[in-house]
């Protein structure tokens, strides 16, 4: 597995003011979340009371959307997560990155996903939601793909891209349908008109899709595959990625339509199914990981499991449960991550095998995973063994299912528990084992951030009322959208939950102790499966270039003919479409009456048409050619167009002159190039088809009454005006003067194209000739 | 005569998409020539026939009808457009069989190749 580069900095003399613009920027970054998250604090008070901040203003009037921000307890827990985190991220990442070049580039893409996460959690227009939802998406391909010059790393973020972003589409299909069964494009307001009816078959489209958009950002089985991938982002960004940004959009999602959904069956069903089989699936995916940053990835998408479980559910105690367990895993998940990230840069290596006894040498390091560990494993007096209790509290007092929740609760805790002992027994105690570099302890910008963490997360663990207290369950209020009362207690008495807990730890460290036999059987069944989704993803790939392939194939075929045969059956299909429809076929009353010398002259005019057709001579063919235009200038004589009809003769003999001297240069005529007797028929059909359908559409034209308005205009102010007493060529001078000018360019464009093309060859021939005179 | 002169725009039209639909490129451009024809016909058949007096204002004679001066504007700039086309047209027929010493449109593969082996097989391999 490979390691973030972070010794490689450049070492380009011209590189050192983006050293410091990094610095700054990173500075920047962790101010302004900071600043962001100061003002979230001040609010806890009014949104715990039951108030909401509403902001909006008109964006786009014609469809109705508006920059519409709504802040109510579940978007203020959530906006303190990203900007609390971002704090820490932003002085992580600056010290993870010192003197390293690319940290400007890094740091605002971070600014951008957080500013992008922060409008998902606080847009109210769903139609914004979307816009944000996706910019998260954009901006996290950027992060996951940032060693652009790893192939996985650009395969990992590929993927990520496509899931969630295929998701993306979805959710905006579903919320726009939500949107408009509730008739209003404000989350705000279709959470406070209660439950959807779904027996209407456009609310239940709506609850698909929207589940969909949640489950592929939120990693949920099946789409979850992507997020063990994108963990080959740098280690700042997966900590920031997983604790408290991007895959939590899919949570927070779950949880605002939790009101329009949460009282249906087939909500609680999916939701219980797929986070219970996802958090299993995970935990055992985390256990036996060989690389540490890879089992943190897959405890999250156990955690995003074990989320999407609890919102199955609109128990009060179930969703107090979630939202505890949200802050829970945003603590211990970003300080594991850090941790990893600095024990990485100690030691050089991720690979569990090759770490061991770090304590010594990496001692703060050292104590934030302790702290973060217990939290993570639920022990007592973590604030993880809060969340665990709730977790138990919160399975058992749901109604339907209490006993396969709980199951799967515990099951997934207990694997927790070994993860955490792995990580943090495996790492950090024992006998130290030679590790690529000598072990040292990481900068204070790099130890500091995780530190606050895993403090945090102990006071909070002692003082759980007093510091989440209020915001939690402001949250629990939002996301019921309505009046909640919970109290957040460290001890809660010998009960069910405290047995179950001791039950978990157990278990875990049992799970811990045979962890070699539990690798083996792991390994044994992941052996059996017949494929991996991830290998899935490839195959998908490849069978999709290969249909790609395969229509290009049929619909590109580089045949002019081919290209021809496909336009004229698109104009007699879609004009004999348009004629059958047609009612009005009546004929004018006032008809241009049957006239001798013009009916002589169509007549000559369509057997040359068909001297043309057949002809093998090409001089033969180019005197039918001429016929017909005379015959259409003197069509046009006849019908009082006399400047057309100068224009018609002049350019015609011009064309005859020039397709004689051109032709006289190409080869003859063959007899037949209509491949074989098929093909001539079917094209014989086609070109009467054609014509057929070109005729009668002109007969339609021409037999509807004209509307001679314009045409009256032109006349009545031909003279007064532009002083001209032939209107037709008043108008191309005067009235459409610029249209003229733009024809003519046409013809000196024309022109110049063909001096060009000849004079290429001309200089070619001269070139050849000079050659053979020497 | 309005209905004689569709037929003659249907048998222009078919005329030239037949010899359109052949493969020799000299048939090609007389096809474009004939196409040229039969849409400014369409545009002045279209306008409405009637066998009047020129588009011609005559002070003398205020209330003579005249024949639609608008499809005439239209169809003179046509005529002029279609020109250059041809012109350009026969320049690149005479290039092109300079270069491929050929007329045969569907053996002027230079754009678009036949799809060989090699494109198709390098699809075929897996994905690294």
């Amino acid at each position: 597995m490979a390691t973030d580069n972070v010794a490689q900095a450049s070492h380009n003399p011209e590189s050192k003011s983006s050293r410091t613009l990094g610095a700054l920027l990173a500075w920047c970054m962790a101010i302004a979340c900071a600043a962001v998250f100061a003002w979230g604090l001040t609010l806890i008070g009014t949104i715990a009371a039951g108030d909401a901040l509403k902001v909006s203003v008109p964006w786009v009037p014609a469809f109705n959307v508006e920059f519409a921000f709504h802040i109510d307890g579940l978007a203020l827990l959530f906006l303190l997560l990203v900007t609390g985190i971002g704090t820490l991220i932003g002085v992580y990442t600056g010290a993870y990155f010192r003197g390293d070049a690319r940290l400007p580039r890094l740091i605002l893409m971070l600014m951008a996903f957080t500013a992008a996460m922060l409008g998902v959690v606080l847009a109210d227009d769903v139609v914004l939601l979307f816009i944000f939802w996706e910019l998260t998406t954009v901006t996290s391909f950027l992060l996951v793909g940032f060693d652009r010059e790893k192939a996985s790393a650009r395969r990992a973020a590929l993927q990520a891209l496509w899931i969630t972003a295929a998701g993306g589409l979805l959710l905006l299909i579903g919320l726009l349908l939500l949107a408009d069964v509730t008739d209003t494009r404000l989350l705000s307001e279709i959470i406070a008109a209660g439950t959807v009816d779904i027996g209407n078959p456009q609310a239940a489209w709506a609850l698909a899709l929207v589940l969909c958009g949640a489950f592929t950002k939120s990693a949920q089985m099946p789409f979850h595959f992507w997020l063990p991938g994108a963990m080959s982002a740098p280690t700042p960004v997966s900590a920031f990625l997983h604790s408290a940004t991007m895959v939590k959009a899919g949570i927070y999602l779950l949880a605002r339509v939790q009101p329009a959904f949460g009282e249906h069956d087939v909500w609680f069903y999916t939701l219980t199914c797929v986070g219970a089989v996802t958090a299993v699936w995970a935990s055992m995916m985390a256990l036996r990981q060989q690389d540490a940053k890879l089992m943190l990835a897959w405890t999250t998408v156990m955690a995003l499991g074990i989320l999407t479980l609890f919102l199955g559910s609109n128990e009060r105690i179930a969703v107090l449960a979630a939202m505890t367990f949200l802050v829970v895993h945003a603590f211990y998940k970003c300080a594991m991550f850090l941790v990893i990230g600095n024990v990485d840069h100690g030691t050089g290596t991720r690979q569990l095998d090759r770490l061991g006894g770090l304590f010594k040498a990496l001692p703060v390091t050292g104590t934030v995973a302790l702290a973060a560990g217990f939290s993570m494993a639920g022990f007592p007096p973590f604030l993880g063994f809060i969340g665990k209790e709730l977790k138990y509290e919160g399975a058992l007092a749901i109604a339907e299912e209490p006993l396969l929740i709980a199951m799967a609760a515990l099951a997934a805790n207990a694997m927790m528990v070994a993860v955490a002992l792995t990580l943090v027994r495996g790492v950090f105690f024992g006998g130290q084992v030679n590790s690529p570099r000598q072990p040292h302890e990481a900068p204070m910008g790099m130890w500091f951030p995780p530190l606050v963490l895993a403090v945090g997360g102990l006071v909070a663990g002692i003082f759980p009322e007093h510091l989440l207290g209020g915001l939690v369950q402001a949250a629990t209020s939002g996301v019921l959208a309505k009046e909640t009362e919970v109290k957040l207690a460290l001890w809660h008495g010998v009960n069910l939950p405290l047995m179950m807990s001791v039950l978990t730890v157990i278990l875990g460290v049992l799970l811990h102790v045979n962890r070699v036999r539990v690798h083996g059987l792991l390994d044994r069944l992941v052996a059996t499966l017949p494929f991996t989704l991830d290998m899935g993803w490839d195959r998908f790939l490849h069978a999709l270039d290969r249909v790609a392939a395969a229509v290009v194939k049929r619909i590109q075929t580089g045949r002019l003919g081919h290209y021809l045969m496909v336009t004229f059956v698109t104009v007699v299909v879609a004009g004999g479409a348009a004629l059958a429809t047609t009612q009005t076929w009546s004929a004018q009353s006032q008809q241009a009456a049957l006239t001798p010398v013009v009916v002589t002259i169509v007549l000559l005019m369509m057997y040359a048409a068909l001297v043309t057709a057949v002809s093998e001579s090409r001089m033969l063919s180019i005197g039918a050619l001429g016929l017909v235009g005379a015959g259409a200038a003197l069509v046009y004589f006849w019908y009082g167009a006399i400047d057309v009809a100068i224009t018609q003769l002049l350019v015609e003999t011009l064309f005859v002159v020039l397709i004689a001297a051109v032709l006289s240069k190409l080869p003859r005529l063959s007899g037949d190039d209509h491949t074989n007797r098929r093909t001539r028929i079917w094209h014989g059909a086609l070109a009467m088809c054609t014509g057929a359908v070109i005729g009668l559409a002109t007969w339609l034209v021409a037999t509807r009454s004209t509307d001679h308005a314009v045409a009256r205009f032109y006349e009545s102010a031909s003279l007064p005006e532009a002083y001209g007493a032939n209107v037709v060529n008043v108008i191309l001078v005067d009235f459409r003067a610029l249209d003229t000018l733009g024809e003519v360019a046409v013809v000196v464009t024309a022109a110049l194209a063909v001096v060009a093309v000849l004079s290429r060859f001309n200089q070619k021939r001269d070139v050849e000739n000079a050659g053979e005179g020497a | 005569m309005t209905a004689l002169l569709c037929l003659l725009i249907a048998v222009l039209t078919a005329t030239s998409v037949w010899l359109m639909l052949s493969r020799s490129l000299v048939r090609f451009l007389f096809a474009l020539v004939l196409v040229s024809n039969v849409a400014n016909l369409v545009i002045f058949v279209g306008g409405g026939l009637e066998p009047l007096a020129p588009a011609l204002v005559d002070t003398a004679q205020p209330d003579l009808v005249m024949a639609n001066p608008l499809p005439q504007a239209l169809v003179l700039t046509a005529i002029v457009i279609g020109f250059g086309l041809v012109a350009f047209m026969l320049v690149l027929a005479l290039s092109s069989w300079k270069v491929f010493r050929t007329v045969d449109i569907d053996q002027m593969r230079f754009a678009e190749p036949e799809p060989d082996e090699a494109t198709t097989s390098q699809l075929e391999e897996p994905r690294a």
